[in-house]
């Protein structure tokens, strides 16, 4: 019996969830991963995802704490779509329950890039997001993402609504990544300063490579017997 | 085993016996059984596709084939051939008449068995390609159709409540998905692909088969089994996981998986709908395009086949999703023209009203979405207790509900998209008047068309899916025109490898 406890162990969650994830009987595993994921700040989408499986096949099992905070780390993992990817397996009468109808809404505001709005809804409900660390900064992550899809320069006025931070906060903000993200700081004619973004594929499109015209190696190596 | 329960009113010739072999059906399985043991592949699809579907439209067109039992002395009582013999047997059922509870779960019973026949690896035969994927295709069939029937409860009678009590595994999804799994597992199948890229295995080249005397039944079992997991996972609305299935399938190459016009069909159907749902438009509408193409030019070449209508089905379904995507996300260069051409005939008017996202446009992208979805269903096991209610309709309900409220969020973009198109560098301020929204909303839809127009790849990598481009600088949008991207490289490949060939065919030539 200890020998095979031990081997029990020996499974990584996320073996479990590549080996055998069609198993009932790993849903006690997969919970306190979730936990795992929140206490150490690490992220598993595959493994959230087959959880909400098991949910959805045993309803009776399911637990509101856990789902809440499988969407929090959704939000968290924005621009990618793990927030929608997870309320696929939600029943409705679940997503139409309180906390989760406030996530709802906040992954709304951010997908719709409603900055503002959605600042103003986390203060709301400070208790429900404190709960999961790093929440704040994955946010912020995410905000500077949008803006450096669309802005060469963008006005200090919207970045610090994108992040909710001003004064203070702000200039440390800024130090920071004019420091180690290649930012610049411009003066704009009269007005406030212009954050200058470090230049990528999408805000400076000449930069984007033309990669729809290379080759793959595999398709090269049909030619190979021919040039030989 | 299955017998034909004459008092159910499940339709059929109250004059059936189950037990009388007429001498067609002798000969037939006398034959298909020498042809199984001497492994003549060629013979066995004749009789699988051909002999039986004849036999079916001449005599047992409205009631079930003869059972196994009363089959197996002619074929010396062999337990795989009635396994192989119920299978169809049951598929037959389900497609001419409706199964009863009983039938549904015997057959259940049936697929565990000969699987699980499978999967000991006591199987020594070489099957048609055709006859694995239709196995494969049904047991993932019966399963929707099993997990949709038992979510109607509010008419059954006692006696089909008392059987759901009773058999409450049958048909469960553990099992399914198991099963499933199992097969991919127990074949290697992925290994086998993953060694096929460094040339150490001929699984395409032989298109699976086995020409060392071995059997090809578990490989393409295990191979198909990719399939069907994909299909159940859309089902279930789980489509990431539903990708990885598919993962060790190249789609961009011919693969064994387009041999078989069935497979090839549920691959991208399934593929294209669970990246629409990802939001990654320009991959399903890509594959969508590859796929009427093909059927365009080759569905005159199976009009007298048995799946014709399932095709015909299947294409208008892919056509409705394509007209969806493209309103989604404008990308008309990757669609061929005869597609193109075929689309306009179709959907033309729907697409001009759902690219203009108003209410109206809700209701057209409704109309499409459930035409071309998959049949969702409800995993988990039916509440037998009062009140009870049909609840088959819930888990459609869901996807529909959060593709809507996708495309609502995305409702702002149609007027950024017009006006994109005219200008090549306009100020925030001036495109927020044309809008009539203030400046601070603008930016906001900025955000949203970028943030939108761009999906993140399996690997994390951020794409882009945007016809027209911007960027901002400060308070001035510059519009950049997307270019087209012409493919030399390919086309390059394909013709040095088409000269090759006619070099080499023009070498061969002899002059006297």
């Amino acid at each position: 019996m200890a020998k095979e406890a031990q081997q029990q162990v020996s499974y990584t969650v996320e073996e479990l969830v590549a080996v055998n994830p069609y198993n009932p009987d790993i849903l006690a595993d997969l919970e306190n991963y979730v936990n795992e994921q929140v206490s150490s700040q690490k992220y598993s989408l595959d493994a959230n995802l087959c959880l909400l499986r098991l949910y959805q096949c045993e309803p009776e099992r399911m637990s509101p704490p856990i789902v809440a905070r499988i969407l929090i780390k959704a939000l968290m993992a924005m621009p990618a779509q793990d927030f929608s990817l997870c309320l696929f397996l939600i029943p409705e009468q679940v997503q139409s329950e309180e906390q989760f109808k406030t996530l709802i809404v906040l992954s709304h505001y951010l997908e719709t890039a409603r900055f503002r709005l959605f600042w103003d809804e986390v203060a709301k409900n400070r208790s429900l997001l404190e709960s999961v660390p790093g929440f704040q900064q994955a946010i912020e992550a995410y905000a500077v993402h949008v803006l450096s899809l669309i802005y060469q320069k963008v006005p200090r006025a919207v970045l610090a609504e994108a992040i909710n931070k001003e004064g203070l906060a702000l200039d440390q903000f800024l130090e920071y990544h004019v420091a180690n993200s290649g930012w610049a700081i411009e003066k704009s004619q009269g007005r406030s300063q212009l954050i200058v973004l470090p230049p990528n594929e999408f805000n400076h499109p000449e930069l984007k490579k033309n990669a729809s015209d290379s080759v793959s190696y595999e398709h090269v190596t049909r030619i190979f017997p021919v040039l030989s | 085993m299955a017998a034909y329960d004459a008092d159910s009113s499940a339709g059929g010739d109250l004059a059936y016996d189950p037990n009388f072999v007429p001498d067609s059906v002798k000969t037939f399985v006398v034959h298909l059984y020498r042809q199984i043991r001497d492994k003549n592949v060629y013979e066995i699809h004749q009789m699988y596709e051909g002999s039986f579907n004849r036999l079916t439209d001449r005599m047992f067109r409205e009631s079930p084939w003869p059972t196994a039992e009363a089959v197996a002395p002619y074929v010396d009582g062999d337990h795989v051939f009635c396994l192989l013999y119920r299978e169809m047997w049951f598929r037959h059922v389900y497609a001419r008449l409706t199964p009863t509870p009983k039938q549904r779960v015997e057959s259940w019973d049936n697929y565990c068995s000969l699987f699980g026949v499978v999967l000991h690896g006591v199987v020594n035969m070489q099957l048609p390609n055709q006859w694995l994927w239709d196995m494969v295709d049904e047991f993932v069939y019966q399963f929707q159709s099993y997990c949709q029937y038992r979510a109607k409860l509010k008419n059954k009678t006692e006696e089909e409540l008392q059987l759901l009590r009773n058999f409450d595994q049958a048909w469960n999804v553990y099992g399914v998905l198991n099963y499933l799994q199992a097969l991919v597992e127990k074949s290697n199948i992925i290994q086998i692909l993953e060694r096929e890229k460094e040339g150490l295995e001929q699984f395409t080249v032989d298109n699976g088969y086995d020409y060392q005397g071995g059997s090809n039944v578990l490989k393409m079992l295990g191979y198909y089994s990719m399939i069907g997991l994909l299909r159940v996972h859309c089902l279930l609305g789980d489509y990431r996981t539903g990708l990885k299935c598919m993962a060790p399938i190249d789609l961009s190459q011919q693969g064994v998986y387009t041999n078989v016009i069935g497979s090839h069909i549920s691959t991208i159907y399934h593929y294209g709908f669970a990246n629409l749902m990802l939001r990654r438009y320009g991959d399903a509408i890509r594959e969508f395009n590859k796929m009427l193409l093909y059927i365009l030019k080759y569905k005159q070449y199976h009009q007298k086949s048995p799946q014709y209508d399932q095709i015909l089905k299947k294409n208008e379904q892919m056509y409705a999703l394509l007209a969806v995507c493209l309103s989604l996300c404008p990308q008309q260069k990757l669609v061929d023209e005869n597609v193109s051409t075929q689309l306009k005939e179709k959907y033309n008017d729907k697409m001009t009203k759902m690219q203009r996202y108003d209410d109206e446009a809700s209701t057209v992208y409704d109309e499409l979405f459930s035409y071309g979805c998959p049949k969702f269903i409800t995993p988990s096991a039916p509440v037998l207790d009062e009140p009870l209610t049909n609840y088959n309709q819930e888990a459609y309900r869901l996807q529909l509900k959060m593709f809507l409220f996708e495309v609502k969020q995305q409702q702002l973009l149609a007027g950024i998209r017009s006006f994109l198109k005219i200008y090549s560098t306009i100020t925030v301020t001036k495109l927020a008047q044309f809008m009539d929204v203030d400046e601070a909303t603008l930016r906001t839809i900025l955000m949203t068309y970028k943030h939108k127009m761009h999906s993140t790849d399996n690997d994390g990598k951020i794409v882009s899916n945007a016809d027209i481009d911007f960027y901002v600088d400060d308070d001035t949008v510059h519009v950049v025109e997307a270019k087209p991207t012409k493919r030399f490289g390919d086309y390059f490949l394909r013709q040095i490898l088409k000269f090759e060939e006619m070099i080499s065919e023009l070498e061969k030539v002899q002059l006297d």
